[in-house]
């Protein structure tokens, strides 16, 4: 067997038949996660930088094109590239609160 | 399947751990130095935490049969403070020739600020001055790529370092890429929730081959999996990965990085059939 591949060993039946499943509990909690925030006690988050970059996120999973992966990372990331002056919280928050004004030019970067 | 576990953090774990990772296959595994969860106040406890990672960690893994070996460093979270990190640098060099040291790490970037690459940076001429290799951390969620660029640029621009003696760690998707076109080693992070799950470590190996790749647990103090390799190797072989190819990732890779130190000593449980 060759050591080194580039594409999925098994057939799109044989993943289908291993991980729907599993897939499928993941797409409905998204979809619980959505009408929960609808049921909210308050309609505080819409504008909220990680519910926007989520909502985003969602869009490129309908998308057609191999790359989604990659692009959903890009969406959750700080694009921006100047080192911060002096650090102003530990942890991260998984969704960039900082604005990039040449996003575009960004993203073509990605491999 | 026999297998090392490049990134634990055993000082957050159990004896029961090391344990059930002898019982999974492990035969060794490496300690890089990071972040308590908190802050440490003086060098001191560096010191202390120094002289268990090179004395009693590797004491209680051998009871289990595993191979302890690990980096020195200190971490990024703590990197902004420039007056402790200066601290602990002159301290370092005691513990370099302890015999389970392989070399500095893991370095690397948190939030991505000034100070924390000027502490990232005198950790690399720390490394060139000794002549260790290297095992870098890169930051989390949203900073990682911005993080992994900048550890990237830097290392390429400075020339002095091989690139080969350099492991990226915590590589994702949109990260990989660059680290393996810069001719550095990765790993990718078995690590749930924050990181990468087995399924998508997976995809990457499919992707982009086995050449310079590993995978580790990061198992430390928060949610995470001491178990996490033989998860991996489970998910290999459910997506119809040979035997070959999935030892080549879990044991053969991490020999040829680790054992550009002389230190690092091959698990024996496997020596022949690799040097054979
Ligand atoms: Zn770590």
């Amino acid at each position: 067997m060759a050591t080194d591949v580039s594409s999925c060993p098994l057939t799109q039946r044989q993943l289908i038949d291993e991980y729907f499943i599993e897939h499928r509990t993941k797409v409905l909690d998204i979809a619980a996660f959505l009408d929960r925030m609808d049921r909210a006690a308050a309609r505080d988050g819409e504008d909220d930088f990680r519910f926007i970059a989520f909502r985003e996120t969602l869009r490129e999973l309908c998308s057609g094109v191999p790359g989604r992966i990659e692009r959903v990372q890009m969406i959750l990331s700080d694009r921006t590239t100047e080192p911060l002056a002096e650090l102003d919280r530990k942890a991260a928050y998984g969704a960039s609160i900082q604005r990039v004004p040449e996003q575009e030019e960004v993203r073509d970067g990605i491999h | 399947m026999e297998y090392i576990d490049l990134h634990a953090h055993m000082v957050s774990r159990t004896t029961d751990d090391y344990e059930r990772m002898a019982l999974s296959g492990c035969l060794a595994l490496t300690e890089p130095a990071f972040w308590a969860g908190y802050d440490r106040r003086s060098v001191d406890v560096f010191a202390d935490y120094f002289d268990r990672l090179t004395d009693f960690e590797p004491k209680r893994a051998a009871l289990y049969g595993i191979q302890h070996y690990t980096w020195l460093c200190l971490n990024p979270k703590e990197g902004e403070d420039r007056e402790l990190t200066r601290q602990v640098l002159d301290i370092i060099p005691e513990f370099l020739d302890k015999p389970n040291v392989l070399g500095i790490g893991e370095i690397g970037l948190n939030r991505v600020t000034r100070n924390e690459l000027a502490t990232f940076n005198d950790h690399v001429d720390l490394a060139v001055a000794h002549d260790q290799l290297i095992h870098i951390h890169t930051p989390h969620l949203e900073d990682k790529y911005k993080g992994t660029k900048a550890i990237v640029d830097a290392l390429v621009a400075d020339g002095r370092v091989q690139p080969g003696r350099v492991m990226v760690d915590h590589a994702e998707e949109h990260t990989l890429p660059m680290i393996l076109e810069g001719g550095f080693w990765t790993g990718i992070t078995l690590y749930p929730t924050t990181k990468t799950s087995p399924g998508r470590a997976v995809d990457m190996v499919e992707r982009y081959g086995s050449e310079r790749i590993c995978v580790a647990s990061a198992c430390d103090w928060g949610p995470s999996d001491p178990l996490a390799v033989p998860r991996f190797i489970l998910e290999m072989r459910r997506r119809g990965h040979g035997e070959d190819f999935i030892r080549k990732i879990v044991f053969e890779n991490p020999v040829a990085f680790l054992g550009q130190s002389p230190k690092f000593q091959l698990p024996q449980a496997r020596a022949a059939s690799v040097v054979g």
